[in-house]
């Protein structure tokens, strides 16, 4: 455990840890363009040159190892020159286009420059000429003459996810980062390159020129792409219809976790926000000619059939866990229904780092609750017992049975089932058939939590209300509750978490402060 | 012959030096010497002594004691280098041979390598031995199609007179010699950027540490040495280390093949103990051609800080050229007289580096391209004075920021030049055009 003092402040790390993990340990950030923690050093960028005592030269805090008694300053006048000095040199063949720059706002040139930079330019040369808007695939738009080669996407590529698109070509100041003539920047990470750059060299297609970055909002949520729960951040606009064709979220991006994720995200989940904002179900109808209908109306009609009815209740691994402790509480022990949270799952793809074949992000969370996993009914099941007859209401959230099932057999237990509910957020192709509608929220319009397949329980959090007169399913299954006179005054997701620990082993202790921002392993995974 | 124009002074063929006493023996024949030559000469002695009587500790402490240091341009003590091979581990070892000789102004180890390659195979021989290393790759510049060539002779007849390969003489001591060639850029002559090459990466510079002799080629131990320091050890173990040591300074033994070019009377190759002035040097070379004023000279190869006329009374050791502000480096001297017009001379120099940075380094690859245009700019006549101040900024910008030291090679002959000539440049910038004296350049000899 070597000791050294940074700035004046002493600190003990581990042999081996570099001068600016001893920094960041103490709090004390060390600019960098090409250092990343979850890549190998390059060591190219030059900006992270600090002041070790006893060394003639300014030293790369990311590449020198820490040694005992070592005194480093990252910020004397000395350590802060030579960054200026390396500054002006990535900025002299830099175009300046920040007022049409994608990362203007996000930017490291920016942020530096207006750190440590300040200086009066004297580069007065022609520029270097490189290639703009180049597209190197779905999701990445590349700007070589913003490029400071600093090399992250190179790793990335080499080191993550292996396949190898990007190189560095030609030499000299015409070094241009590029993708391999005839490869295309497609692989299931792709977008990964665009955060790790720390200039506009590579931006978000999907996101060209839709905001700038200044206007957006940022949620800390989960993705509900599939079971593995990356952590992510939701960046959205609600104040500018203008910007975005009016929807909401714009993008998304990693959220740092070291047990899940790390720093990446993949495309899929990376870009499938796309429903929260479209073809969404935003009006309670009734199946009489499938007018508007209030809610009050509605759950009054609702908790009318279910006092005495045969219920079947088809759940989805999409709702949070302290959804299924309400559907359990209220559908299962209060009104002795049929519940099941194990649908048949459509195969999904699947590999060996982040995606996951189960696209549902709760399904462990289902199982713990017991509405999924070998002693909970399949939806197959309780739709064949709606079919024979022996079920007076069937209430559906989320699926989309046509797809399931088949047009044919739903039509059917719509005619002849008592009272057929869908609740759910998007248009599908049950919907039509489904006696009422219920508009429910988003993932992202309410709080709750996801167990994921490694059994840990994490937050997703609530970036905006829900749209329109769409309601969050704990609310709607709270409301019923108090129709159908049962004693839950839980008020918040956050209160009914509270009451789920007390009632479901795994979660006994935990509250939404101690799951914390990264979450807590609560299960081993079977 | 255009018209219109005066006969420029054909090139001097260049002067090979045969004199020795330790590197150029055998120069005499253009046609290269053959193994029985080189063994009648006395050849592979050094080698068989070393494998049969030694053990590589005592190797490694004679090649110390003869004082031998790195003539590809650093000067780290070869001896020393050998020694930091790690005793304890379980990975080959890799001896690497420098044969990129990419220096501007430098052209010795060519020599050694069509004139004289057994003497390099029997340096590289003793060298794996000392290192305990199987296997020896030696990186020759692409555009050295006859050195590869005549190495590839010597190494053929090597192995077929079991020099090479299995139990080299009844010894037990394996060795194999691969020839990678080079691809033409001047970075791959930085022993990191050559390692990368000959994995078959582009040829960057690699990070330090790790150093190479802990983990080089493949990641494993390596040592990286030039071909005329190998070439120097058969001597010191065949006539001992004091003797090689005798010949030069307390710091430096033995003697350098230094490369003359430019405006001397007769350019070329010529061994000399390393501890022979600057001045007397030129001499050997005939002095400055057609009795011009010298002007300035450069030590070391371009990039070696310029000496003015009056600063070469400095011995052309390691030491002594780093007390007098420069480097010996390479050996490469190019000599300037008066007709030369420094801001040309320099224009031509951040053109080369330039074009061979090898753009990893922020400082390096900007700056080079930087320091291009300002010159570029200057010698189309639109230079203005403040550029030299910021052409001095930006060379400081560059010194001691990057990964290799090319960004400070390229960085010391502006300071050198502007700081030790700068009237003369801004000279340049006012009148917009050079002053050289045009009667004195284009006198025939």
């Amino acid at each position: 455990m070597p000791k050294l003092s940074i700035d004046g402040r002493e600190v003990s790390v581990r042999d081996g840890t570099t001068v600016i993990q001893a920094a960041e340990k103490l709090g004390i950030f060390v600019p960098r363009y090409c250092y990343h923690p979850g890549l190998s050093i390059a060591g190219n960028c030059r900006i992270c040159l600090v002041e070790v005592e006893k060394f003639p030269k300014l030293q790369i805090a990311c590449n020198t190892p820490v040694t005992e008694g070592m005194v480093v300053h990252t910020n004397n006048e000395k350590a802060e020159g030579g960054r200026r000095v390396v500054l002006e040199f990535l900025l002299a063949n830099h175009p300046l286009d920040c007022p049409v720059c994608d990362q203007s706002g996000e930017c490291d040139l920016q942020n530096f420059y207006l750190n440590f930079g300040l200086y009066d330019p004297r580069f007065r040369e022609q520029k270097v000429k490189k290639h703009k808007a180049v597209a190197l695939g779905p999701h990445v738009m590349l700007d070589q003459e913003r490029c400071i080669l600093c090399s992250r996407c190179v790793r990335f590529t080499d080191e993550i996810t292996k396949t190898g698109e990007f190189g560095i070509f030609n030499r000299g100041d015409h070094a241009e980062l590029g993708i391999y003539p005839g490869s295309e920047l497609n692989n299931r990470y792709s977008a990964n390159v665009v955060d790790i750059c720390p200039v506009g060299a590579l931006t978000e297609r999907d996101f060209r020129f839709k905001a700038r970055v200044w206007y957006l909002s940022s949620a800390p949520t989960v993705c509900n792409g599939c079971a593995q729960g990356c952590n992510m951040d939701l960046h959205y606009v609600l104040d500018r219809p203008h910007l975005n064709d009016g929807a909401r979220v714009v993008r998304v991006k990693p959220r740092y976790n070291p047990d899940v994720n790390q720093w990446w995200l993949c495309d899929e989940g990376r870009y499938g926000f796309g429903w929260i904002d479209r073809a969404r179900l935003v009006k309670v109808l009734s199946r009489d000619g499938e007018v508007a209908a209030a809610w009050e109306q509605a759950l009054a009609a609702i908790a009318g059939a279910l006092k005495g009815g045969r219920i079947g209740v088809i759940a989805s691994a999409q709702l949070t866990n302290e959804e299924l402790f309400l559907i359990r509480e209220i559908f299962w022990r209060a009104l002795g229904a049929q519940v099941s949270a194990s649908v048949p799952v459509k195969p999904g793809s699947c590999d060996d780092f982040l995606i996951q074949a189960d696209k549902n992000p709760n399904t462990f969370g289902a199982t713990l609750l017991g509405l999924a996993g070998p002693d909970a009914p399949t939806a197959a099941q309780i739709v064949d017992e709606a079919l024979a007859g022996d079920l007076d209401v069937l209430w559906v959230m989320d699926h989309d049975l046509v797809e399931l099932f088949g047009e044919e057999k739903v039509r059917g237990l719509s005619e002849k089932v008592g009272l057929f509910v869908f609740s759910g957020t998007n248009e599908n192709a049950t919907v039509p058939l489904a006696h009422w509608v219920l508009p429910s929220a988003a993932y992202v319009e309410k709080d709750g939590t996801f167990v994921n397949f490694k059994g840990r329980v994490q937050r997703i959090g609530r970036a905006f209300p829900p749209l329109q007169d769409s309601r969050e399913d704990w609310r709607i299954l709270l409301e019923l509750a108090g129709k159908l006179g049962l004693p839950l005054d839980w008020q918040s997701p956050e209160k009914i978490f509270l009451a789920l620990a007390k009632a479901a082993p795994p979660f006994e202790g935990l509250s939404y402060e101690a799951i914390g921002a990264q979450g807590v392993r609560v299960a081993v995974a079977p | 012959m255009e018209p219109g124009k005066p006969e420029s002074t054909p090139e001097p063929e260049p002067f090979i030096c045969s004199d020795g006493p330790v590197l150029s023996t055998r120069f005499k024949d253009p046609e290269g010497t053959w193994f029985e030559d080189y063994a009648a000469d006395g050849g592979y002695l050094a080698a068989r002594k070393a494998l049969t009587s030694m053990t590589p500790e005592q190797v490694i402490d004679e090649v110390s004691k003869a004082r031998l240091r790195g003539l590809g341009g650093a000067g780290f003590p070869t001896g020393r280098k050998w020694s930091f091979i790690p005793k304890q581990t379980t990975k080959p070892k890799y001896l690497v041979v420098n044969a990129d000789e990419g220096e501007p102004g430098t052209f010795k180890d060519r020599y050694i390598l069509e004139r004289d390659p057994h003497a390099l195979l029997e340096g590289i021989v003793i060298a794996a031995y000392a290192i305990g290393s199987h296997k020896a790759y030696v990186y020759i510049r692409g555009e050295y199609f006859r050195p590869a060539k005549r190495l590839q002779r010597a190494i053929d007849e090597a192995y077929s007179r079991s020099w090479l390969g299995k139990n080299i003489q009844g010894t037990g001591f394996d060795l194999d010699v691969v020839i990678h060639r080079g691809a033409g850029a001047y970075i791959c002559g930085e022993e990191t950027a050559l390692l990368t090459s000959l994995e078959g990466g582009k040829g960057f510079p690699r990070i330090k540490p790790p150093f190479p002799a802990i983990s080089g080629l493949f990641s494993c131990p390596t040592i990286v040495n030039n071909v005329e320091t190998l070439a120097c050890v058969p001597y010191i173990l065949r006539h001992g280390a004091e003797r090689f040591a005798g010949m030069g300074p307390d710091s430096q033994g033995g003697t350098r093949l230094f490369c003359l070019s430019g405006h001397v009377a007769r350019p070329g190759v010529y061994e000399e103990p390393v501890g022979m002035t600057l001045r007397r040097l030129i001499e050997r070379a005939g002095g400055v051609r057609n009795g011009n004023q010298l002007k300035a000279v450069i030590p070391g190869g371009i990039s070696a800080k310029i000496l003015r006329a009056d600063e070469i009374d400095v011995a052309m050791d390691f030491n002594s050229l780093m007390a007098a502000g420069s480097m010996a480096g390479s050996g490469g001297v190019i000599v300037m007289d008066e007709t030369t017009c420094m801001v040309e001379a320099l224009h031509s120099a951040v053109r080369f580096f330039a074009d061979e940075s090898c753009g990893q380094c922020s400082p390096c690859r900007e700056g080079t391209g930087w320091v291009h245009r300002i010159m570029r700019r200057i010698t189309e006549g639109q230079g203005r004075l403040q550029d030299l101040d910021d052409l001095l900024a930006i060379a400081s910008g560059m010194e001691g920021k990057t990964i290799c030291v090319f960004a400070d090679a390229a960085a010391w002959p502006i300071q050198s030049y502007i700081t030790k000539f700068r009237a003369e440049f801004e000279t340049f910038i006012r009148s917009g055009r050079t002053t050289r004296s045009l009667e004195v350049a284009s006198c025939p000899s």
